[in-house]
C-alpha cells in the first residue's frame, strides 16, 4: 500500500508562497490501478512523484509497504527507486540508443549480466510486441511504440509499483487505448500496482480501479470509479465527468421540444445493470403519462453499467409524482433536469 | 618519412615555388601547428568537460546543487574567458616558466593555448550538456541512477552529437590562436605568414598559408560534422 500522510509541498514565488500540494491524505491499495485527475495547476504530477521522491514534501511523510520512503538516505532512496517503474509524458528514451539498449538501461544500472539482461530483453520486446524494432532508435518509432518502449524500460526490474505521468496524453485515441490496455494487462497478469495521473476522465473511465480529483493541491474526492461516477459531489468532478458522460440535454434537442414545457423534463440515471428499458417500459404500462425520451446514453465502469436518460413526462401532476416514485423504488435516481444554459 | 616528404614536395613544388621560404620550413611550421593543437586540444577537453560537469552538477536545480562551488567557479571561468589570447600569452609567462622550465617555444605556447581553450571549451561542453532533455535526467532518477550514472550513462551520450560539433568549434578558435604563438616563438605556419609574408613582404608565402589554412578549417568542419552524425 502506498500511503500519503499529512503531506504538504510549498515554494516561495516572488515573495508569495505557492501551495503546490495542501495536507494531501490518500491511500492507494496494492494491486490497484489508481487514477489522479486533475487540471493543469491541480499538483497531481507533484503527487505522483512523492512517490519515488522525485519531488520531496516539506511536511508529511510517504509510506509505501510501511517502509517511510521520506526517512531513507540517498543510497538507500535509490535502491528503493529501482523497484519503481515510472513512464512519462513525452516517453524520456534516450535517443542516442536503440530500443533494446533503452529497455536495457535499468538492468544495466543494476550490474545485471549480459545473459541475464538478454533474457529479460527478450520477454519485453515479445510483451509489448516490438521485436522487430530491436535495433530501431527512438526517431524512428511512432509515439504508441515509444511509450511502449518506456513500458518495458519501466518493468526491467520487476517493479512492484507503475507511476504513469500523464502517460498517454501525447497519443492519439486510438493508440491510448492500445497503451491503456497494455497497463490493464500488467495490472492484471503481474498484479503490479498502477497510479496513473491524467486530465482525460475517458483514462480512469477505461482502467482505474479508484480515482481522486485534486484541484489546487488538494485532493477534492476520492472514491471508486464507478462511484465517482454515479456521485460525483465536488462541481469540478462533476465537470470531468461530464466530459464522458452527458449530464445535461443538450440545447439543441430543447430547442426542437414540441411541448415547450421544461419542468417536465427529467434525468433519470440507471446504475448498476438494472436494465433501464425494462423499468421504463413498465412504467408507461402501468401509469397513464406520455413519457418522451429525448437524449439517453450509457457507459460500462469495471464491469458495470451507468445508464443516462433525459425523458418529457406529461400528464397528471399527481401520476407524474407517482411515476418518479415508481422510478426511485426500482433504483433509479431521478431529478428534475436543470435546463442548460 | 618526413625526409622523403619534404623531398617529394621540394621536387613537386620546384617549378612554381619561388621564395627564400624552403618547402620544409613550411613541414616544420605545420608540424608545430599541429603539436600545439593537438595538445591544446587535449588538455583543454580535459578542462573542458571538469569544469563543465562540475558547473552542470552544481548549479541551482542541478543534480548536485551548491552554490558555493557554483558561484565561486563561474566568475574565475568568466574571468579567463574575457581575455584576449595575445595577452593571455604574456600574462601566464610566469606560470608557463613554472610549468615548462621556459616561456620560449613551442610547449610553452601550449600553456597559454589550454589557458584560453579551456574555459571556453568548458561553456561549450556546458551548453551542450544543459541541451539534454530534463526529462531524461528524470527518467534516470526514476531508475535510481546515481550522480555518476546519470553524468556518464545519460547526459554524456545524450549530448554525444552536439558535443562533437562543439567541440569542432573548439578546434577551429583553436587554429586560429596558434598564429599568434609565434609571439614566444612556438613557429607553426600562422608565425610564417606573419614574419615571412609581413616583415618580409613575400606574398607567396601568405597566400600559401591563407590556402593552407583554408583547407584544414574545411577538413576539421567537415569531420566533425560527418562524425556527430554517426550513431
Amino acid at each position: 500500500m502506498i500511503e500519503f500522510k499529512n503531506i504538504s509541498k510549498h515554494y516561495q514565488l516572488k515573495g508569495q508562497t505557492i501551495r503546490a500540494l495542501d495536507q494531501i491524505n490518500l491511500q492507494i491499495p496494492d494491486g490497484s490501478i489508481f487514477g489522479i485527475i486533475g487540471y493543469s495547476g491541480a499538483g497531481k504530477s507533484t503527487l505522483i512523484r512523492l512517490i519515488n521522491l522525485l519531488e520531496r514534501p516539506n511536511d508529511g511523510q510517504v509510506i509505501i509497504n510501511q517502509k517511510d520512503f521520506t526517512a531513507l538516505d540517498a543510497r538507500s532512496l535509490r535502491q528503493e527507486r529501482a523497484n519503481i517503474g515510472m513512464i512519462f509524458q513525452h516517453f524520456n528514451l534516450l535517443q542516442s540508443k536503440t530500443v533494446a539498449a533503452n529497455i536495457e538501461m535499468p538492468m544495466k544500472l543494476l550490474g545485471w549480466s549480459k545473459a541475464e539482461r538478454e533474457k529479460r530483453l527478450a520477454e519485453l520486446l515479445e510483451f509489448i510486441d516490438l521485436k522487430h524494432k530491436k535495433d530501431a532508435y527512438p526517431d524512428e518509432l511512432s509515439g504508441g511504440q515509444k511509450q511502449r518502449v518506456g513500458i518495458a524500460r519501466a518493468l526491467a526490474n520487476h517493479p512492484k509499483i507503475l507511476l504513469c505521468d500523464e502517460a498517454t496524453s501525447a497519443l492519439d485515441p486510438q493508440t491510448t487505448k492500445s497503451v491503456l490496455d497494455l497497463l490493464k494487462k500488467i495490472n492484471k497478469e503481474q498484479g503490479i500496482t498502477i497510479v496513473m495521473v491524467t486530465h482525460e476522465m475517458d483514462v480512469i473511465e477505461t482502467v482505474c480501479d479508484y480515482v481522486a480529483v485534486m484541484e489546487q493541491g488538494q485532493v477534492i474526492e476520492t472514491s471508486s470509479t464507478l462511484e465517482i461516477f454515479s456521485q460525483p459531489k465536488h462541481p469540478t468532478t462533476k465537470n470531468f465527468i461530464q466530459t464522458v458522460l452527458q449530464q445535461q440535454l443538450p440545447v439543441n434537442i430543447l430547442q426542437n421540444l414540441e411541448n415547450q414545457n421544461h419542468n417536465s423534463i427529467y434525468s433519470l440515471q440507471f446504475l448498476g445493470t438494472s436494465a433501464q428499458e425494462t423499468v421504463v417500459q413498465a412504467a408507461i404500462k402501468q401509469f397513464d403519462i406520455s413519457l418522451n425520451i429525448l437524449f439517453a446514453n450509457m457507459t460500462e465502469i469495471n464491469g458495470s453499467v451507468i445508464g443516462q436518460m433525459f425523458v418529457q413526462l406529461l400528464g397528471d401532476p399527481a401520476v407524474i409524482e407517482q411515476t418518479i416514485a415508481f422510478f426511485q423504488q426500482n433504483g433509479v435516481k431521478v431529478e428534475r433536469s436543470g435546463v442548460s444554459a | 618519412m618526413r625526409d622523403l616528404i619534404v623531398q617529394w614536395l621540394t621536387e613537386i613544388t620546384a617549378p612554381y615555388w619561388k621564395s627564400s621560404l624552403s618547402i620544409d620550413q613550411f613541414v616544420t611550421a605545420l608540424q608545430e601547428t599541429f603539436h600545439m593543437v593537438f595538445f591544446a586540444m587535449l588538455f583543454g577537453c580535459i578542462w573542458g568537460f571538469i569544469q563543465a560537469i562540475i558547473l552542470l552538477v552544481t548549479r541551482p536545480h542541478g543534480i548536485l546543487p551548491n552554490r558555493v562551488i557554483y558561484h565561486g567557479l563561474n566568475p574565475i571561468v568568466n574571468a579567463l574567458r574575457s581575455l584576449p589570447f595575445i595577452i593571455l600569452l604574456i600574462a601566464f609567462i610566469p606560470l608557463t616558466k613554472l610549468l615548462v622550465g621556459t616561456s620560449i617555444g613551442t610547449w610553452a605556447a601550449i600553456v597559454p593555448l589550454t589557458i584560453y581553450i579551456g574555459p571556453y571549451m568548458g561553456r561549450l561542453i556546458e551548453t551542450s550538456l544543459l541541451e539534454v532533455n530534463e526529462g531524461i535526467i528524470e527518467s534516470a532518477q526514476a531508475m535510481g541512477a546515481s550522480p555518476l550514472q546519470i553524468i556518464f550513462k545519460f547526459i554524456l551520450p545524450e549530448a554525444r552529437s552536439s558535443l562533437i560539433l562543439n567541440l569542432t568549434t573548439a578546434t577551429i578558435s583553436l587554429i586560429g590562436a596558434t598564429a599568434m604563438a609565434g609571439a614566444v616563438g612556438a613557429g607553426g605556419i600562422g608565425d610564417l605568414a606573419i614574419s615571412y609574408g609581413y616583415q618580409r613582404f613575400d606574398t607567396s608565402v601568405v597566400i600559401l598559408t591563407v590556402i593552407v589554412l583554408l583547407l584544414l578549417v574545411q577538413f576539421v568542419q567537415t569531420f566533425g560534422e560527418w562524425l556527430s552524425r554517426l550513431r
